[in-house]
This record gives C-alpha cells, sequence and structure tokens, in this order.
C-alpha cells in the first residue's frame, strides 16, 4: 500500500477487554424507557463515541444530536449521570463505569426522539433581543477603535457555544416552566454581551426588566457550574446586568439625574 | 402518493454555514423572500470548526499588505491552477467583508491601537489573518447568525435536501425532508444556492463532523452541473491523533503562527530540512530566523513550520515513514518550548490558543504550555466542487449558484489557511446578490410532481427493502477504502482499485436496509448520504487518476514531480445522460497581463 497511512495506533495501553454499559432513555414525547447497550471501551473514549458505536452496532435509529466532536459547536448536550454535559467532552474514564452510564436527554425542553430534544423555544428567544446597534464608525475608513482591554470582557460571553445546558439546569426554566417570563442564562450571556458591547448604543434595560425576566434568576449558579466554555454567567453576566437595572430603575439619585440628561447609556 | 408541505421563496440557500448565512442576508438585503435550510440547527455548522482566522489584506498589522500581495500569495498557494479571477476578486473583497463583520458585532483582537489584529498564517507573505483566539469560526458564524435573523428569512433547521427539482433546464427548488419526524417538504424556489461544505465524510481521518458528505457536490452533479478540481484534498497537517476518539480533531495552524515548532523524534526541527523552490526566497534560513518573523521582525521571513500546507502534511508523513515519528504516528507539535523566550509563556498561550488548551486538556490529557502535542495529518477540506460563472457563482445549469467550500474557484491545487472564511463571505455575499438579482428577473417556476413523487420515493426506498446490511457498515468501508486508496499518496493501481472498490459499495448501498420509523433515523439519514459520499468519492478517484503528476494537495507516488503539461487545464466531471462520469479537461483561460505582472513582481 502505497498509501502512508500512519502506523496503528498502539492499543498496548488500552484495555481491549473492558467494557461500559450505556442505559439510555429511548423514547419521544409520549413517553419511553431505559435500554442497556453493552459496548466495548478504549482509551480517551468519550460519551459520544459510545453512543455511535452503539448506534451502528446495535440500535441504527438511536437518536443523537451532534456535530463537531471536539466541544465548539454545542449539539450534543445530553445528562450524563444527571449531570448536563456535553457527551463529545466527557471521557468514559472519568465516570464510574463499574455501574451504568446513565444517559438522558436535556429535561427542561421536550422530547423529540431518544438524546434529541426539541431546543427551538432558544431561536425564538433569541429574535427577541435587541439586534447589535452600534456607534457611528471613529475612523472615515468606517472602522471602530477598541482597545483589547475593552473587548475581554465581550469576548468571554462570545465563547459561548449556545448547547442550552444553562437553560437545561436552570430551576426557572427546568422546574418552574416559566418560558414566557425568562429568557434564562444563555440569553442573559447574550443581551451582556450586547450591553457591554464598546460600539453599541441600544438600551435593553427595560426589556431586561420586563419581558426578559432577570430579576427571576436568584443566583444559584447552577448554570456557571455547566457551562463547558466556562463562562462565569452568574457573576460576570447575570450579576451586572441586575445591577444596571436596579440603577436604572430603582436607585433614586441616578434616575434624577438621568432626567436631567447628565447620565446616558452605562 | 406520499404527501409533503410546500413553501415558495424566491430564492432558496441550502447550507447555514458562513457562505449561505452571508448569501441569506445578502439576498433579503435585495428585497427577495429567501429560504434557509440547513441540516443541523442553526449555528452548528462545520464554520464552527475555523480556528485560525479570515485572511484579508486589512494591512493592520503591516502596512506593506494588500489586495495584490494576497492575490500572488492565493495563486501561488494553489499552484498556479486556481480561477485567477476569483482570486483577484477574493483578495480585493476580503477587506469590505471582515469591516461589515465588526459593523454587525464581531469583536476581533485588536492591535495596540485598537484597530483588527492579525495573526501570520501558513503561505501568507504578511500576517494577514483577522482573529479572535483561535475560535474564529464561532465569531463569524454567531455573527451572521445574529445579524440574519433579523432580516426576515425563513430559516428550516434540520432538514435535509434530498434532490433538486427542475423545471425545464431550470432549477426550480428541491425536495427535503425534516428530521425530526422524516416528513417530507418541498422548497419552490426561482433560484438556488448551495452551500453546503465539504467532502471530508468521504475518508476515515478527518477533521469535518457529521455533515461533511458532500450534498452540494452530489446534488448539483445530479442536477447538470460540472464539479471541478476534485482530486485536491486539502490534508491538513496537524490533527489530533491521539487518543484514538479524538484522532482527525483539527489543531489550528494558528500554533504556528504563533511561534510552535514541528519536531521528530531525535528533537530535529525537520520542516527546514525541505523547502520547495518557490518558498525559498520568504522562508526563514534558520528557526531563530522564523521565531523572529513570528514576534514581529519585518526583517525575517516565515518560519518553515509556516509552509503551504500540503508540503507540510508530506514532509511530517515522510518523517513517519522514515521511522523518525512519534509514539502513535505522528509528529511533535511543540508551542510550550516559547517559554524559552517569552517571560509569560503559559497565559501568552492561554490567551492566544485557548481552544487548543481546552481541547487537549481535556480530550487528551495534555497540558500544551507544558509539553509538546503529538499530530499528524487529517482531511480537512476539498478544494474542488461546483463549477460557477466568477463573477456571479452561477452554474451552469439556469438558476442554480454555489458558494464556499462546495463551489470550485480560488484554491486551485491547494488553499491557503485563512482563505477559506474569507472565501465564504466573499462569495457568499456574492452568490446572494446575483441569485437574488436572477430571481428577481425570472417568472415563476413550475414543479411537476411526478418528478416529487419519484424523488420522495427514492427517499424511502431503504424502508422498503428486506436486506439484511444496515448503512453504517458501507459508509465506515467506504471511508477506509478513500483513506487508504485515495488518500495523502496516491497510485494509479491502488486508484483503479478504489474505483472497482466504490462500483462494489455502490452497488451494496443500493440494497441498504434501514430499521425503525421516519423519527430522527440516523440509520436512514447515513443510507441517504451514502449517495453523495459515493458521488464525490468517484469524482475524486477519477480526476486524481487522470492527473499523472503531483501538484497541491495531489500527490501521486508513480508521478511525484510537477508537469508542467498539467498546469494549463482543470478536470471537470459530469453526469452523462447514461449516468456515468464523464471527465474532461478544461484549459485555463489567460491571465490578464496586470495579474501576470503582480505574479511576476511577487516571485
Amino acid at each position: 500500500m502505497a498509501t502512508l497511512e500512519m502506523a496503528p495506533p498502539a492499543e498496548k495501553t488500552a484495555s481491549t477487554s473492558k467494557t461500559a454499559t450505556l442505559r439510555i432513555w429511548r423514547g419521544d414525547v409520549n413517553g419511553g424507557k431505559f435500554a442497556d447497550y453493552v459496548t466495548p471501551v478504549s482509551e480517551g473514549m468519550v460519551v459520544l463515541d459510545a453512543v455511535h458505536r452503539v448506534q451502528a452496532e446495535q440500535a441504527n435509529d438511536l437518536a443523537v444530536r451532534w456535530n463537531c466532536k471536539a466541544g465548539k459547536c454545542g449539539s450534543c448536550s445530553a445528562e450524563i449521570n444527571g449531570k448536563p454535559s456535553l457527551m463529545c467532552m466527557t471521557q468514559l474514564s472519568h465516570l464510574p463505569l463499574e455501574q451504568p452510564v446513565i444517559l438522558e436527554p436535556m429535561r427542561a425542553f421536550p422530547s423529540i426522539k431518544d438524546l434529541v430534544t426539541d431546543v427551538s423555544w432558544n431561536f425564538k428567544v433569541k429574535k427577541r433581543i435587541k439586534p447589535f446597534q452600534p456607534r457611528p464608525p471613529d475612523a472615515p475608513d468606517g472602522t471602530w477603535r477598541m482597545s483589547q482591554g475593552d473587548v475581554d470582557r465581550v469576548q468571554e460571553f462570545r465563547k459561548c457555544i449556545e448547547c442550552f445546558l444553562c437553560q437545561d439546569v436552570c430551576h426557572i426554566l427546568r422546574d418552574h416552566q416559566m418560558h414566557d417570563e425568562f429568557i434564562g442564562p444563555r440569553f442573559l450571556v447574550h443581551v451582556a454581551g450586547l450591553e457591554m458591547h464598546p460600539l453599541d448604543t441600544a438600551d435593553r434595560l427595560k426589556e431586561l426588566k420586563e419581558a426578559h425576566g432577570v430579576g427571576l434568576c436568584n443566583i444559584t449558579k447552577c448554570c456557571t457550574k455547566v457551562c463547558p466554555e466556562h463562562i462565569k454567567i452568574t457573576d460576570n453576566a447575570i450579576i451586572p446586568l441586575k445591577e444596571r437595572v436596579v440603577d436604572e430603575f430603582y436607585d433614586p439619585v441616578l434616575r434624577v439625574l438621568r432626567v436631567l440628561g447628565l447620565r446616558g447609556k452605562s | 402518493m406520499t404527501e409533503y408541505q410546500t413553501h415558495e421563496h424566491d430564492v432558496l440557500i441550502i447550507g447555514a454555514g458562513g457562505a449561505g448565512l452571508r448569501a441569506a442576508i445578502e439576498a433579503s438585503a435585495a428585497g427577495v423572500s429567501v429560504g434557509l435550510v440547513c441540516k443541523s440547527l442553526l449555528g452548528k455548522a462545520h464554520t464552527v470548526m475555523a480556528e485560525g482566522g479570515i485572511a484579508a489584506a486589512l494591512s493592520n498589522t503591516d502596512e506593506r499588505d494588500n489586495w495584490r500581495v494576497h492575490f500572488a500569495d492565493t495563486m501561488r498557494g494553489g499552484q498556479y491552477v486556481n480561477n485567477w479571477r476569483m482570486a483577484q476578486l477574493h483578495a480585493q473583497e476580503a477587506p469590505d467583508r471582515v469591516r461589515e463583520l465588526e459593523a454587525w458585532g464581531a469583536v476581533f483582537d485588536r492591535t495596540p491601537d485598537g484597530r483588527i489584529l492579525q495573526r501570520n498564517f501558513g503561505g501568507h507573505r504578511y500576517p494577514r489573518l483577522a482573529h479572535v483566539g483561535d475560535r474564529t469560526g464561532l465569531e463569524l458564524i454567531r455573527t451572521l447568525q445574529d445579524h440574519g435573523i433579523h432580516k426576515g428569512i425563513d430559516v428550516y433547521m434540520e432538514c435535509t435536501v434530498v434532490r433538486l427539482l427542475k423545471d425545464g433546464d431550470r432549477v426550480a427548488g428541491a425536495l427535503a425532508f425534516y428530521r425530526d419526524h422524516g416528513r417530507f417538504v418541498v422548497f419552490k424556489a426561482k433560484a438556488v444556492v448551495l452551500a453546503t461544505g465539504g467532502i471530508g465524510k468521504a475518508y476515515k481521518i478527518t477533521s469535518n463532523s457529521w455533515e461533511g458528505t458532500g450534498d452540494g457536490h452530489a446534488l448539483a452533479y445530479d442536477a447538470g452541473a460540472e464539479l471541478q478540481d476534485m482530486e485536491f484534498i486539502q490534508f491538513h497537517p496537524t490533527g489530533m491523533i491521539w487518543p484514538p476518539s479524538v484522532r482527525g480533531i483539527l489543531v489550528t495552524e494558528g500554533v504556528r503562527g504563533e511561534g510552535g515548532i514541528l519536531l521528530n523524534n531525535k528533537g530535529e526541527q525537520f520542516m527546514y530540512n525541505d523547502i520547495p523552490p518557490l518558498y525559498v526566497n520568504q522562508t526563514a534560513k534558520t528557526p531563530e530566523e522564523g521565531w523572529r518573523y513570528c514576534q514581529g521582525d519585518r526583517d525575517a521571513n516565515r518560519p518553515a513550520e509556516l509552509l503551504t500546507r500540503d508540503h507540510v502534511a508530506r514532509c511530517i508523513m515522510r518523517e513517519v515513514r522514515s521511522g523518525r515519528g512519534s509514539p502513535h504516528g505522528g509528529v511533535f507539535l511543540d508551542i510550550s518550548w516559547i517559554k524559552t523566550k517569552l517571560p509569560n509563556a503559559p497565559e501568552h498561550i492561554k490567551r492566544k490558543l485557548p481552544s487548543m488548551y481546552h481541547q487537549f486538556k481535556e480530550l487528551g490529557d495534555i497540558d500544551i504550555t507544558k509539553e509538546p502535542m503529538e499530530v499528524g495529518p487529517t482531511t480537512h477540506y476539498v478544494m474542488g466542487g461546483v463549477r460557477v460563472d466568477s463573477e456571479t457563482q452561477m452554474s451552469r445549469v439556469p438558476g442554480l449558484f454555489a458558494c464556499g467550500e462546495c463551489a470550485v474557484g480560488i484554491n486551485g491545487a491547494n488553499r491557503l489557511g485563512g482563505n477559506s472564511l474569507s472565501d465564504l463571505l466573499v462569495f457568499g455575499k456574492r452568490a446572494g446578490e446575483y441569485a437574488g438579482q436572477y430571481a428577481r428577473q425570472q417568472g415563476p417556476t413550475q414543479l411537476d410532481a411526478g418528478q416529487v413523487q419519484d424523488a420522495v420515493r427514492w427517499a424511502l426506498a431503504p424502508f422498503e427493502r428486506d436486506g439484511s446490511e444496515g448503512p453504517f457498515q458501507i459508509q465506515q468501508e467506504l471511508q477506509e477504502l478513500m483513506q487508504n486508496l485515495v488518500g495523502i499518496v496516491r497510485r494509479e493501481d491502488e486508484m483503479e482499485r478504489a474505483l472497482v472498490g466504490l462500483a462494489a459499495l455502490r452497488e451494496r448501498a443500493s440494497r441498504a436496509t434501514v430499521t425503525g420509523n421516519r423519527d430522527y433515523n440516523p440509520g436512514w439519514h447515513t443510507a441517504l448520504d451514502l449517495h453523495n459520499l459515493l458521488t464525490v468519492s468517484e469524482a475524486v478517484t477519477r480526476a486524481a487518476l487522470a492527473r499523472k503528476e503531483s501538484r497541491g494537495g495531489h500527490f501521486r507516488d508513480d508521478y511525484p514531480d510537477k508537469d508542467p503539461r498539467f498546469g494549463t487545464f482543470n478536470h471537470v466531471v459530469s453526469k452523462r445522460p447514461d449516468d456515468e462520469m464523464r471527465l474532461e479537461q478544461a484549459t485555463i483561460p489567460e491571465m490578464p497581463a496586470e495579474l501576470k505582472q503582480i505574479i511576476e513582481e511577487m516571485k
């Protein structure tokens, strides 16, 4: 064979006899049940690999949503042993394999089938948020000037891969089902990214307070704990937004200043 | 009769990565009704995987840069079989497309004076890539998505197109199904833009996601369009190779742009042993000079690690074949060494390459600020695609446009890193603009129900069969066949065997049987993908067999040298009336004197 196939991966470190039992929720919006699948485990294998192997060898119609398999697209969100996680970034070796690995779809969203949920609500929410509106360009060639220090803060928010794990874990959505009143941590991060964008001029504080329900968040920080991008959702996005809303609507001194036209958008 | 819903748009765009989104935005700006169909959720397309940056001669980081240099770099990288007109338009228009992203909210890394920062990349003479750490693709797609959703575009998510529909010679729409419950949908349209990305899933080791199955290539081919340059596939030199489950995942060229070096198991910086003649004048003589270049020394030349991807990939293969590889069959890529040069190296690496740090830490248990990575080539990008008009992006099928990776044009035999994001912006915009214009000029199309039902029957056939084989085994064997017989190093007898193997796989695919029902059924989806994968695999193999030379991403063991006779034409495949594949040579038009002069001056 002329093809320079690289040397086959050394299998010596991977124990070929090792297996894992995946206990996968199979069903749809009408209900379902768990099914067990035993599958071999090799070194470095992530949960998504194991699911794919089951799909190819034992259950061709097992539904799972995925794309990049590298933690960049946020498609393969699920609940692994009860914890909202990306299946592509969860190594099997980090799980207790003497017990079955329990795989469930994100429970805060309606089921489509097996591990796939209907997350379309999130896309509708984003459409309701006032879009980016830049100030006039700083230079005659139509460009702007921003220092790296000024953009660091929004760059953190823009790392979001929209996996919606934070939406899944948020009790306001998951337990209280307040989808009409609260946009959830993902979109508070989105609003923060717009509000703190150095070029943005739009004002979203009234919507934040009323339509977006920022006040409903009671800072349990569950969203921050599950964020695969390690965005400090609560501390860096939600709390500053809450403060802005408080300043705008509840701080008497600032209100007077604003009425007098002495204070613009923060 | 199977039921289906019908939607009507002036312009239908298939694919919602960077090219499709950019096309949709432009078409809707022209005031026509736009439908955007994507196989995944919006914002998940393979564009999110792009890491290093967008190539555009903004000349923010080095004022010596301009479109002429970018044009010459692109042509040199493509070994001069590129569509020179598209390479010119691309170089000229890319800066505006990048600035436009900033106006739509993108937040690029900054220069000290507050402008868009640019980084070094392989084959680019000056630092040229606008970037956001190593997650530029995410920034690009999210910016286009967040801008586009307010433009009145109708988005159909998780919807797979099965076949293009025609009205006589004209394209008239498409038949698709929703992945969730398998319901069929007909899109009537006056113009259709293909923006479906690549074909990486034809190979076993690839950086591409499941979506890269050559859908647009095959849809266009079946509808009568031509595919060009299919033999040119980019094997990115640095994919992860260990552990096995991550094999193929991309490691950005940005690592080398930031000073990362390639080492064999003897600790030699082997890239300095083989500098191609086209690049001798602009490559560093020593690793020390290369490092100075990465630090912005304007008198220094690019390090050998930043030679073009085709060359770096082959050098890595040679090291491995000669027994100088790393333990798992690749070579070492080391960025941690810069700690000997920079006081705050770990922080610097984490800031400039956050995703790489994260990826190796979580998937490979490697801390790249402390130890080298193991890397090897991975199938990354197809230079070939639907043959289109340079200005309008329309194929030879009236009303059928293509842009981005599924179209052919600027890249020739090898794409420079960073040129795909700029390509999809420049030509996504053009495709959207001209598709909108075309749709406005045309009367309504007629769809005959027979054509729709025929496509529906074809799509449902895997459920009707009673074979014993499912689609996954066939897909896996196809990937192994292409990897082994039409991979980085090619040979006539092996490719002849590949053609025989592909015919056998096609036969098996026609009998592949799926279980379950139409609800979100990956077995069914894979069975349908096989047709596209087999079509593009055959096109790749036939074109590669006919190119009896080595050039860019196409390397022949039996013809290891470049042959000037092959530099005057492109290979074009199309479907004959008897459904067989026809391969022809299309002469490259004479380049205008002005462009020739630019290339001469930049040598």
